[in-house]
């Protein structure tokens, strides 16, 4: 267990910077889970941890070492990859004993070690296979064992479900978080899912482009956007954006470029005549009230219902946890919580509401 | 019954077409027929004429084992045998891994890798008695290039008798084949380590393992099912090479560089005794036999190939 730190980390492609400073504070024992759309260099900045990628300028530190010129096997990292990278030539158990193996460790330690690991991960009927002969999610559990029996300062997990189907994928979620709340090591976790991300994490880190847009515990990401990217990234279903401004005669009142008035609570430093986007939660709506909806698709999902309306020209989502009845091409009326709207500015998307 | 036959025919040619070993049966035909004209006819023949005493000129009689019994009596056949031995050994190992080791070094990321993959090729794509008569020049006793230089540089005082010496020609023979040889090795096993997924390395490189770790508990037994391919075709090449040593040394200097295809074709042709030629000949069977069979195990699927294919 220790922590990890970037600092201002940059990461250059021969002419090309794909990381453009990157600042992120790890504890010891945190989850991190680092998101961000494909190509933002997540696997990039994971990489250059794990120490398979040359750091172009900037430091990585582990503990309070600063590991930039420390070949890999060195780091004390274990990491498990997308493809899982198991030794297709070795057994289950061979794979999972493989670095202690190489320590040279004795043959009773190595058992030892890789019974209670497969064990944690229900792998104990498995042992004596080869990978060829495993499931995806088998596979899976084995990376994550190989990983477990190193006991390493730092897990780093490089999108490790995106090869499962949806069902299996809730279930690894869980299994891998309960395993870090038993284990308590170090974790750094890559994904492009933000429902994984908002679910798993201590402290989510949303990149874009090579930078980190946000850093912070997931129901603030979700509560407090800073900027319009991480808004619209985080949440599922998206945040609704609508552009407009305050009202000149009553800061209370934000205008939409089609004229509706919906109240804001905390404008925050929004000036008059500013040219902003408001952004509206799908579960920021309510039925009832004075705002007209034009309904265009509903979806019930049983808990809830999904409504895709027209609110004049802008396209809404809303989440209502009443069944409706109304259909396609009928008026709802709903309101507008208030409390629940973001301000952003539209040149920049700078968040200005308070 | 004279609307019998016809129904019979029909009825077979039905199955022919419909049954699915029957269609398949008619596809191999022409296969088949290749087969047999032109590998199965001349195999049997050479065959054929290892049990009798043709010579140029005069159909021979059926004599048995007398060729065979002949030749095992005959030492040049015996040092023709150890040559090839030797040959096949020696030459197999060094291109073995020199091939594996340019291979590796082709495997990084050099600047102008295609050059280089393409320049390793050379060898290979020249016609091997083009290659052969270039060597018999840089052999030359007299005007040999590597003499040329060494005697420069001071490090001998005369000329290396590379192809009058027998241990000399061996090594120099051998030394000609393996340059010929490494180029099929080097790109074959090339293409075998660009199939072993990167993120094997990696994995190890964080499980702590050191490259040579790495290249011994990872690379090495990945490959080895490419390696016995391409090791087993190197072999039965070495083993049957021909033109290399009749354009170098005709089999001399007092057959020291005789192998069994060498001295095969010099019985039969300039010799003029077929029969004889043709028993050396066959008597190379076994040891391609030898070199297929164990290779055939070796190739068999291993225990971790087996199983979900993707
Ligand atoms: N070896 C490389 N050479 C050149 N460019 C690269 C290399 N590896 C990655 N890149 C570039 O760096 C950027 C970041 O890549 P990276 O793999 O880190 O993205 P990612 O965030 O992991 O995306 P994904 O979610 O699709 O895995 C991409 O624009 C990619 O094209
Ligand atoms: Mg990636």
């Amino acid at each position: 267990m220790a922590p990890v730190m970037f600092r201002d980390v940059r990461k250059s492609f021969g002419q090309v910077e794909v990381l453009h400073g990157v600042t992120v504070d790890i504890e010891e024992g945190q989850f991190v889970v680092l998101v961000g759309p494909s190509g933002c260099g997540k696997s990039t900045l994971l990489r250059m941890l794990a120490g398979l990628e040359h750091i172009t300028s900037g430091d990585i530190l582990i503990g309070d070492r600063v590991v930039n010129k420390l070949p890999p096997k060195d780091r004390d990292i274990a990491m498990v990859f997308q493809n899982y990278a198991l030794y297709p030539h070795i057994t289950v158990a061979e794979n999972m004993g493989f670095s202690l193996k190489l320590k040279g460790a004795p043959r009773s330690e190595i058992e030892a070690k890789v019974r209670p690991a497969a064990e944690i991960l229900g792998l104990t009927q498995l042992l004596g296979r080869y990978p060829r002969q495993l499931s995806g999610g088998q596979r899976q559990r084995v990376a994550m064992g190989r990983a477990i029996v190193r006991d390493p300062q730092v897990f780093l997990f490089d999108e490790p479900l995106s090869n499962l189907d949806a069902k299996l994928r809730v279930s690894m979620r869980s299994e891998i978080k309960n395993l870090h709340q038993r284990l308590k090591t170090t974790t750094v976790y890559v994904t492009h899912d933000q429902i994984e991300a908002m679910t798993m994490a201590d402290k989510i880190v949303v990149m874009h482009d090579g930078i980190v847009e946000q850093v912070g515990a997931p129901l603030d990401l979700y509560d407090r956007p800073n900027n319009l990217f991480v808004a619209g990234f985080i949440g599922s279903p998206a945040m609704n954006m609508v552009t407009g401004k305050l009202d000149p005669d009553n800061r209370a009142y934000f205008v939409s470029g089609d004229g509706q008035r919906l109240k804001v609570d905390n404008p925050g430093d929004a000036q008059a005549g500013q040219e902003l986007i408001c952004g509206i939660r799908p579960e920021a709506i309510h039925l009832g009230g004075e705002v007209g909806l034009k309904v265009k698709v509903v979806e019930p999902t049983g808990s809830e219902t999904h409504v895709i309306a027209d609110l004049d020209d802008t396209e809404v989502t809303c989440v209502f946890r009443e069944r409706i009845s109304a259909g396609p091409g009928e008026e709802i009326k709903v309101t507008v919580d208030p409390t629940a709207l973001h301000l952003f500015d539209a040149n920049g998307g700078r968040r200005v509401s308070a | 019954m004279a609307g019998a036959a016809p129904t019979r025919l029909s009825s077979i040619y039905g199955w022919l077409l419909e049954s699915k070993n029957g269609l398949g049966l008619l596809f191999m035909l022409p296969a088949a027929a290749f087969l047999l004209c032109f590998l199965t006819y001349p195999l049997g023949l050479g065959v054929w004429l290892g049990f009798t005493d043709t010579k140029i000129g005069r159909s021979g009689i059926f004599i048995g084992l007398e060729n065979y019994e002949w030749l095992f009596d005959d030492p040049i056949f015996w040092l023709s045998v150890y040559n090839t031995l030797l040959y096949t050994t020696v030459a197999s190992v060094l291109k073995f891994g020199l091939g594996l080791w340019l291979a590796l070094i082709l495997n990084q990321h050099l600047p102008f890798k295609n050059l280089f993959r393409a320049i390793i090729l050379l060898p290979w794509v020249v016609p091997t008695v083009l290659s052969a008569l270039a060597f018999w020049w840089i052999y030359d006793s007299q005007f040999s290039i590597i003499s040329y230089v060494l005697m420069n540089l001071g490090l001998i005082s005369e000329p290396i008798n590379f192809l009058g010496d027998p241990t000399n020609a061996r090594a120099s023979v051998i030394a000609a084949n393996v340059w010929r040889g490494i180029p099929f090795v080097a790109i074959s096993l090339l293409a075998g380590l660009q199939t072993i997924p990167q993120s094997l390395n990696e994995a190890a490189a964080l499980d702590g393992a050191t490259p040579w770790q790495r290249f011994t508990k990872i690379t090495l037994p990945l490959l080895s099912p490419i390696i016995a391919v391409v090791m087993t075709f190197s072999v039965l090449f070495t083993f049957t090479d021909f033109q290399l040593i009749y354009v170098l040394t005709r089999g001399g200097p007092v057959n020291a560089t005789h192998l069994m295809a060498t001295l095969s074709f010099q019985r039969a042709i300039p010799g003029g005794q077929l029969g004889e030629g043709a028993a050396i000949a066959v008597a190379m069977i076994p040891f391609l036999l030898a070199a297929i069979l164990f290779s055939f195990f070796g190739l068999q699927r291993r225990k971790w190939q087996q199983g979900a294919s993707d």
